[in-house]
């Protein structure tokens, strides 16, 4: 069984802490790693693939230490953020390069059965610099399984797909995961991780914010309260009805209409049209005010 | 040394547009030699000129320049290195790899042109081989210092191009002591010893500039190894 663990690792830049006493272990299957930009999940996988010291902690593969052990590589796999490749290279040069790198025995197989894997056989005589985005980013990931390694990182590798690229995507890596590697992958957005990753860590302001299955952050990410925006043909009334009924905290009268704290927000979803039936008041406008990413994550380090 | 790293830094190398650059400089060289032959007006003040100002002074500097920084820079710059650094290979090899495609490099594009630009003006009292061999000599030194450089700065080319303008050839004629911190003379130095032309008066021992050059190219590819053992890849954030 192949772990990355971190214990208390940090790492700052000069002032600025990217990374804050993170003590996390990765194991076998599909983990995501997510957080809203800047939350220093590059910085994470940065010191995970060895390319960044941590500044105070230890990371380790297997109870080997990553940073400067070149040694650990036959056991990980990369696939950067960046996009850039060898563009002058074909698909097949780059990764038969690759497998004579790792210096593997028969660095022809290798590089046959990764692009095979990727499902790249039919642009693997193309230059990789006339590659599309979710091109490239499967001639990466072949070039991180050439080696067959039991450790596979992907920074960001849904930026800027297209939906069918990120499907297929998502079903290679649910197949890696499925040989039993573990992976661990970086993402802004919820929906990636959660349909992905059977272990979610959240990553907010350089802090471990949350560990757990997806279920478990979901329920975290919606249980809390919700500010929504309602206009409706009597506030007033509307806004007695709320109060009078308990779904909400507080509402609030602006210019602009009703500013209501939900305390449930299945129940109030659901309560909110009756109330204003049985009120008589016409709803116009009905606006989540806060369903941005940030504000969940910022709900969850304040919580 | 590996091959496979060595492939790729040579395609790298010559199959931009970058490449263009390699060519113009020696082209030059070979064209002032050409002009020069033909008109007549070579003799063997006007010889030492051409090698020592324009080959040995100019376009060995800006040759070595562009190999030795090209060679690794725009891969750190790029992000491509994550390729090569995340392979069980040990950091020295890489560095050395890269310094063979430079030397190999500025063989082919300042050592060889110097020598044909020699030939073509027919340079007396043995000017040609000795330039050569200084061009040469020196090729390796520039090539580890810009080597290191690429590795170390993101501003390698700016960086150099003050090291090899400023310093070596402003510097240099302001203040003797400054001359002799040059790798240029330590380079002047060994064509001086190999040749009996009066024209060509280096201002450095032989001795002198051979320690020089040796541990000048030692600490460069050293500290370069080391350097790549923590190359810290600009996080993306």
């Amino acid at each position: 069984m192949t772990e990355i663990r971190l214990r208390d690792v940090s790492r700052w830049y000069g002032n600025v802490v990217a990374v804050n006493g993170v003590t996390m272990t990765i194991g076998p299957g599909v983990t995501g790693l997510l957080g809203p930009n800047g939350a220093g999940k590059s910085t994470l996988i940065h010191m995970m693939g060895g390319f960044l010291s941590p500044s105070s902690g230890s990371v380790t593969l297997d109870d080997e230490p990553i940073w400067q052990n070149p040694g650990i590589y036959p056991k990980l796999g990369l696939v950067p953020e960046r996009e850039s490749a060898y563009d002058f290279l074909t698909g097949k040069q780059f990764i038969l390069a690759m497998a004579k790198l790792h210096k593997l025995a028969e660095p022809g197989r290798a590089a046959e059965r990764a692009i095979a894997q990727v499902e790249m056989d039919q642009a693997a005589d193309r230059t990789i610099g006339t590659y599309s985005k979710g091109m490239k980013q499967r001639i990466k990931m072949a070039s991180a399984l050439v080696h067959d390694p039991p450790v596979l990182l992907l920074d960001e590798p849904f930026n800027g797909m297209d939906p069918r690229q990120r499907l297929h995507l998502m079903d290679l890596i649910r197949r890696m995961a499925a040989e039993g590697r573990t992976i661990l992958f970086s993402s802004h957005i919820l929906e990636e991780v959660e349909r992905l990753a059977g272990h979610i860590e959240v990553i907010i302001a350089g802090r471990h914010a949350a560990s757990g299955d997806f279920r478990e952050i979901r329920r975290l990410m919606t249980d809390r309260p919700h500010r929504f925006r309602v206009r409706s043909g009597d506030d007033r009334a509307l806004a007695a009805a709320i109060i009078a009924d308990g779904s909400a905290r507080g509402v609030e009268l602006t210019p602009d209409g009703l500013s209501v704290e939900a305390s449930d927000f299945g129940r109030f979803t659901w309560l909110l049209p009756r109330l204003a039936r049985d009120a008589g008041v016409r709803l116009w406008e009905v606006v989540p005010a806060d369903e941005s990413l940030e504000s969940v994550f910022s709900y969850l380090v304040a919580r | 040394m590996n091959s496979t790293i060595a492939m790729i830094t040579f395609r790298s190398m010559l199959g931009r547009r970058r490449a263009l650059l390699l060519f113009v400089l020696p082209g030059v060289l070979l064209l002032l030699a050409l002009i020069l032959r033909l008109t007549n007006t070579s003799d063997l003040d006007v010889d030492t000129t051409v090698l020592q100002r324009f080959a040995l002074g100019a376009v060995l500097p800006l040759l070595a320049l562009i190999a030795g920084t090209g060679v690794i820079g725009p891969e750190i710059d790029d992000g491509q290195i994550m390729y090569i650094l995340t392979k069980p290979i040990p950091r020295q090899v890489v560095i050395l790899t890269k310094l063979m495609v430079a030397i190999v490099l500025v063989t082919l594009f300042a050592a060889v042109p110097t020598l044909l630009a020699g030939l073509i003006l027919g340079a007396p009292a043995g000017l040609t081989p000795a330039f050569t061999v200084g061009v040469l000599v020196g090729g390796v030194a520039y090539a580890s210092v810009f080597v290191a450089l690429g590795v170390m700065s993101r501003n390698a080319v700016t960086i150099g191009l003050l090291y090899a303008l400023v310093w070596e050839s402003l510097f240099g004629n302001f203040a003797p002591g400054a001359k002799k911190a040059s790798i240029l003379q330590w380079a002047l130095s060994v064509t001086d010893s190999l040749t009996e032309a009066s024209t060509v008066k280096a201002a450095v021992s032989l001795p002198t500039a051979l320690i020089l050059l040796v541990v000048v190219s030692l600490a460069a590819t050293v500290l370069a190894s080391v350097r790549l053992r923590s190359l810290t890849v600009a996080s993306a954030e």
